[in-house]
């Protein structure tokens, strides 16, 4: 096993042992857990970044697998079992940086904001468990595995939620969530078990390889084709992001667990746990056929929308950046839909540290809140309400201007991380929608319509919370900076939202290390029928262009001969892929253009209105009511799914219910009716027919005991008469049997 | 006409008959106990019939001298019988001598 391999392991088992440790001394612990937990993150994030370091610099694939579930000979297929193991691509790699660093971060800020919590050991030992599941998820390098340390991360996530389960809203908002996350992986396994019933792995590589080698006709789901089959397992495997990601349908659990602590949102419902679902979408996205690609790059498109339109009105600190995260997300999953791999996992990358800055920022004004409402008395304002808020850049400095840092990245101005990333999905989006057409041709308009909204939004909020004049003058006066556990956590965040980490040119991603080096798009190996259809003369013109980048492509990718790892086949790109490329190059400049134009306007309408002429936010919401409410109430979404969902089972419930009540238990009173009734009858029998036998036989018994009574009159002359008569009957008969003889 | 065997035996027979029927019928005592002397009578005549017009030889006046002799001491004897009755009794009604039946 490669020495990376074995500390990849050593990564996923130290959150484990910090679980461990910490859930059996619940009472030891209980003011200084972070004692144990927080170190052991520390070195797990050293080792992480060590890992990075190696494989950064190595192409190509490092894999162990051994087989884990063995099925001896199976008749009809031969020898079965399931493998598993672990992979580190530079996927893997950043992924494992990305996760360690937020969870290390969430667990030194914990320290200070759950200080004195009721349940201090319980939290930083749930907060191991899921860092463990979600290392899980990064570094398998089968469906099956990753498909155990999904689950586990839901789990993770519902003890998380509800953590002061002794209030009902975490209880409801818990089960939410690990409900809806269910529904999404109904639908996941339905494709994992296709790719199996077909190809009996799960492992990533030999899938890829299986498929690319060509789709045996055999490959069919009720009947379909071959090609529709791929197509329809991609998309239930994606079902699975849609839940764990908060896409449309599955999206309502994510603002719902905002009633956990806000360090657990940081980690969990920002930066890891909701990504898990666009890596799966990367993991997948080799076989993701042109009409799957469709789909899922509309429902990112329309979660992103939908999303943005709801944070516009939100009140809550904790509600807007909920929002804005689905509204992310929404963008990620768009990008791996439109064929913009590596811009799709850049935004994961930067949209982590930024939104984690947010949300722990957000974290930071709520601690303060709270301090200062504990001081005044105070138990029924809400401290996470941003109309109480105001002014607070001057109070809390730190917090602000790294709040502000992060919000410059989120709305895409030059300079920042985020810029670069959503600049490419943008573009990403506008070359797809050009070449695919159709409904397509909404997305890149779709995408900067929600540029400009979550440039709004996240100013708006900017505005409400740090600037302008204290809406809570008493609130106001209690109000100070974080410490530094609190703090450190933010700045670095904030200094990890700038440009140069992921490459020198501010405005130019694409040419950045990240982009180019370390995650480029990767090759599709979808049969060729099912590519896409972008203009036929587009490709044969690009096919011709191709060929020389291809010769240059397999030179770079020669690989070190060592038997100890298995490399992955250096695809080269599909036609689709190569014209895609080669259009987001050319509408890039454009898009630039554009994207800093929508977010300046959103800046400067959210200035105008929160800033400028405060009263005409309520203007505009008395005016559009129907509107507002509809975005404030997010589109009575959740109102349907009572009604239409929970409504339905409820009705099931409800006749079963009637069903057991009336039938079942009408069934065991009807017997117990009919026995009584039976008995009846035999009671019946028993008493006229049985007892009349033998009243009958005393009857005759005693009527011929009269009978013959008669006979003993007592009268003298009775029976000389009797003898007189038996005397005759004796003469008669003598006399004629003598006479007879 | 000559009176023949037959006539003295019809005669016989129609006493004893009726000294049956008195026997059998009559509710007082007494009256029974004449049905009795019927019956004996009745049989006395059947053997002085004999006597004349059968065998030649005196058995059947000798048997009616004995019949008479005992129908005489029966007759003491049943009287007897009555007297006792009626002083336990105090009456002389055959039917209400039924003390045996059940």
């Amino acid at each position: 096993m490669h020495q990376l391999i074995l500390l990849s392991l050593i990564i996923l088992g130290l959150p484990l042992v910090s679980f461990l440790l910490i859930i059996f001394n619940q009472k030891r612990l209980q003011r200084n857990a972070h004692l144990i937990a927080v170190p052991i993150l520390a070195f797990a994030l050293v080792l992480a970044l060590y890992i990075a370091y190696e494989k950064l610099k190595m192409p190509g694939t490092l894999n162990f697998s051994f087989e884990w579930i063995k099925f001896g000979i199976v008749p009809g297929i031969g020898p079965l079992a399931i493998t598993s193991g672990v992979m580190i691509d530079n996927l893997t790699a950043i992924m494992l940086v990305v996760v360690t660093l937020i969870s290390f971060l969430v667990h030194l800020f914990s320290s200070e904001y759950m200080k004195g919590d009721i349940r201090y050991a319980r939290y930083y030992a749930y907060l191991g468990i899921f860092t463990f599941s979600m290392l899980g998820i990064v570094i398998g390098n089968n469906l099956f595995a990753l498909y155990i340390f999904w689950e586990l991360v839901g789990f993770s996530s519902y003890a998380l939620i509800s953590h002061w389960y002794e209030k009902p809203a975490p209880q409801l908002a818990a089960k939410k969530a690990f409900i809806v996350n269910r529904v999404g992986d109904v639908g996941m396994w339905t494709g994992l078990m296709i790719v199996w019933a077909n190809f009996h792995t799960f492992d990533f590589k030999a899938i890829f390889e299986r498929i690319s080698a060509g789709l045996p006709p055999s490959f069919s789901l009720l009947g379909l084709s071959p090609e529709a089959t791929l197509t329809a397992a991609g998309i239930l495997i994606f079902c699975g992001a849609i839940g764990k990601s908060a896409q449309f349908p599955l999206h309502v659990w994510l603002p719902d667990a905002m009633e956990g602590p806000t360090p657990v949102s940081a980690l969990i419902h920002a930066a890891t746990m909701v990504a898990a679902g666009v890596y799966l979408t990367a993991r997948i996205f080799p076989i993701l056929t042109g009409d799957a690609m469709l789909v899922v790059a509309c429902v990112g498109g329309f979660t992103s929308f939908l999303a943005a339109s709801i944070a516009l009105t939100q009140n809550d600190i904790k509600k807007v950046l909920a929002y804005s995260t689905v509204s992310q997300l929404g963008y990620m999953i768009m990008a791996m839909g439109v064929g913009a791999f590596s811009a799709g996992f850049f935004h994961l990358t930067t949209h982590a540290m930024f939104k984690a800055c947010l949300f722990l920022g957000s974290g930071s004004v709520i601690h303060a809140m709270h301090h200062s409402l504990h001081h005044l008395h105070d138990h029924h304002t809400d401290p996470q309400d941003m109309r109480n808020m105001g002014g607070m850049l001057k109070k809390m400095p730190i917090t602000g201007w790294t709040f502000i840092v992060a919000t410059l990245a989120i709305s895409g101005i030059p300079l920042t991380s985020g810029f670069m990333s959503k600049d490419e999905i943008l573009s990403g989006a506008a070359a797809y929608g050009t070449l695919q057409g159709g409904i397509a041709r909404a997305l890149p308009i779709i995408g900067f319509g929600v540029a400009l909204m979550t440039a709004f939004y996240m100013w708006r909020q900017v505005f409400m919370v740090f600037f302008g004049k204290p809406r809570n003058e008493k609130i106001y006066e209690h109000v100070h900076e974080s410490p530094k556990a609190m703090t450190a956590p933010l700045i670095m965040l904030a200094v990890l939202s700038l440009w140069f980490w992921y490459g020198a040119n501010p405005i130019d991603p694409a040419n950045g290390w990240f982009m180019k080096k370390w995650v480029p798009t990767v090759a599709q190996i979808i049969p060729a029928s099912t590519a896409p259809r972008f203009g036929a003369a587009e490709v044969s013109m690009h096919t011709a262009a191709v060929q020389p980048r291809i010769d240059e492509v397999q030179a770079h990718t020669c690989v070190p001969e060592n038997p100890m790892t298995a490399q992955v086949e250096a695809h080269e790109l599909m036609p689709h892929q190569e014209v895609l490329e080669q259009k987001t190059k050319d509408v890039a400049g454009m898009g630039m253009l554009i994207s800093v134009f929508v977010a300046l306007t959103g800046i400067t309408l959210a200035w105008f209105m929160y800033l400028k002429n405060t009263t005409l936010a309520d203007n505009l919401a008395r005016t559009f009511r129907p509107l507002y409410n509809f975005s404030l109430n997010k589109w009575y979404i959740d109102e349907f799914y009572e009604y239409a969902v929970v409504g339905t089972f409820m009705l099931i419930a409800r006749s079963c219910g009637w069903f057991d009540t009336h039938v079942v238990d009408g069934a065991v009173n009807g017997v117990g009716k009919v026995t009584v009734a039976f008995s009846y009858i035999v009671g019946w029998f028993d008493k006229y027919v049985v007892d009349g036998l033998v009243n009958l036989s005393a009857g005759v018994t005693q009527f011929f005991g009269m009978m013959f009574r008669s006979v003993q009159t007592g009268k003298v002359q009775t029976y000389m008469v009797w003898t007189l008569a038996c005397i005759v009957i004796l003469f008669v008969v003598v006399r004629f049997v003598f006479a007879a003889q | 006409m000559t009176v023949g065997l037959e006539h003295f035996l019809i005669v016989s027979a129609v006493l004893f008959v009726l000294g049956l029927y008195a026997m059998l019928s009559r509710r007082n005592a007494i009256a029974v106990l004449m049905g009795i002397e019927l019956i004996l009578n009745a049989a006395n005549i059947n053997f002085i019939a004999f006597t004349r017009y059968g065998a030649v030889n005196m058995n059947g006046q000798m048997s009616a001298v004995f019949v008479i002799v005992i129908a005489a001491a029966e007759a003491a004897v049943a009287l007897a019988i009555v007297l006792n009755i009626y002083k336990n009794f105090h009456s002389v009604s055959v039917p209400d001598v039924d003390k045996l039946r059940d």
